[in-house]
């Protein structure tokens, strides 16, 4: 009997990075903005993009959402109420999403009825992922921005705990502001945090319920996609 | 481990390390599609690097590892992880140096350091295949038996 030792020198998820980089050049062709929304579950990722949906929609601009979750269709019937397509991906126990559910789920999904979604018919396009904070970190949906969302109720530490998901993000949104004094949210600790892990992020503290930095987040939107 | 099924450890996993168990599938994944070019070889061995900043714990990995290779011809083969640091180059002093993942900053200057050279590797580097050969293949079944 003989060994050898074969190079393979591959990417543990070469296939999730070649389906995303795939889904990347469709988006771009199709000039839409695609954001990919990663938090704990409970940071309320679907009420602040429920309120982005319905504001960005109020601003005359062309949005669906693809939401994904564990088992239930919750969150796909909150976002629906925003007036914007919205679309459930269930991952039966998978802990994040994936590219090819991205995939799978854009091809069969007709925003009129007929054929696949048109995505050159959208401006934004919001990937709301799995509650979890270390599993999406690894993998590319396509998304040109990663946002990475903290609530006010979870403690000023979480990017030190994920350094991974916060380190990879291209914007953080604090939610629940108008909760910071109750739960003795310390601001300035959390800012630092997040800029230890990720200097230079931009960071937008919001809260769905009162509209506080909705304003702020909706105008980087509006950049983000004009330099697209 | 031999008394509960594959199905149960599955489950037991989920709750802890469900990000290992997924790694653990796509590895099995890619090395048995590489395994394929060489038949009748048996995988002995499966080397990784591993980033510091990839959010895998090598712990739960060769745990996962165990669990999803039970009763596949991979089920012997060892996993090898290499975990690398995170190594960042400063475009402010020039310095290129390993940092830890706590603060994304030059050591040197301080500067923010946003130009990762090393830290998020998710990588197979190689394999090691035994190769039966006809002649000595008896030979080596006696001497392991």
């Amino acid at each position: 009997m003989t060994t050898r030792i074969v190079e393979l020198r591959r990417g543990i998820l070469k296939k999730n990075d070649e389906l995303a980089a795939g889904l990347r050049a469709r988006f771009e062709g199709a000039g839409v903005l695609v954001l990919n929304l990663v938090s704990s579950p409970g940071t309320g990722k679907t009420t602040f993009l429920e309120r982005t949906l319905r504001e960005l929609r109020e601003r005359g601009n062309r949005v669906a959402a693809l939401v994904g979750d564990l088992e239930t269709d919750n969150d796909a019937r909150r976002l629906a109420s925003s007036g914007a397509p919205v679309r459930q991906i269930n991952t039966h126990g998978i802990c994040h999403l994936d590219a090819e559910m991205v995939g799978k789920h854009l091809e069969s999904w007709s925003l009129d009825g007929g054929g696949a979604l048109g995505l050159s018919q959208l401006d934004y396009l919001f990937i709301e992922n799995v509650g979890n904070l270390v599993c999406p970190s690894s993998y590319d949906l396509g998304e040109r921005i990663r946002v990475a969302l903290l609530s006010v109720t979870e403690g000023e530490d979480k990017p030190l705990k994920y350094p991974t998901l916060f380190n990879s993000a291209d914007a953080a949104v604090i939610t629940k502001i108008d909760l910071a004094g109750p739960c003795g949210f310390e601001r300035d600790t959390a800012l630092r945090n997040i800029q230890q892990i990720r200097p230079g992020i931009q960071i937008f503290e919001t809260s769905a319920k009162t509209g506080a930095g909705m304003a702020e987040w909706l105008d980087y939107l509006a950049a983000a996609r004009k330099a697209s | 481990m031999s008394q509960i099924t594959r199905r149960e450890a599955a489950a037991g996993v989920s709750s802890r390390a469900m990000h290992e168990l997924s790694i653990a599938a796509s590895i099995v994944e890619a090395v048995t599609e590489a395994a394929a070019g060489y038949p009748g070889a048996r995988v002995s061995a499966v080397r990784l690097r591993i980033g510091a900043l990839s959010a895998v714990i090598e712990d739960s990995l060769q745990f996962c590892w165990g669990v999803t290779t039970e009763g596949t011809p991979l089920a012997s083969a060892r996993l090898e992880v290499r975990i690398l640091p995170v190594v960042v180059h400063c475009a402010t002093c020039g310095v290129t140096a390993e940092i830890g993942v706590q603060s994304f900053h030059c050591p040197r200057c301080g500067a923010p350091a946003l130009d990762l050279r090393q830290g998020r590797e998710l990588e197979i580097e190689s394999i090691e295949i035994d190769d039966p050969e006809p002649a000595t293949a008896h030979a080596q079944e006696k001497q392991t038996l």
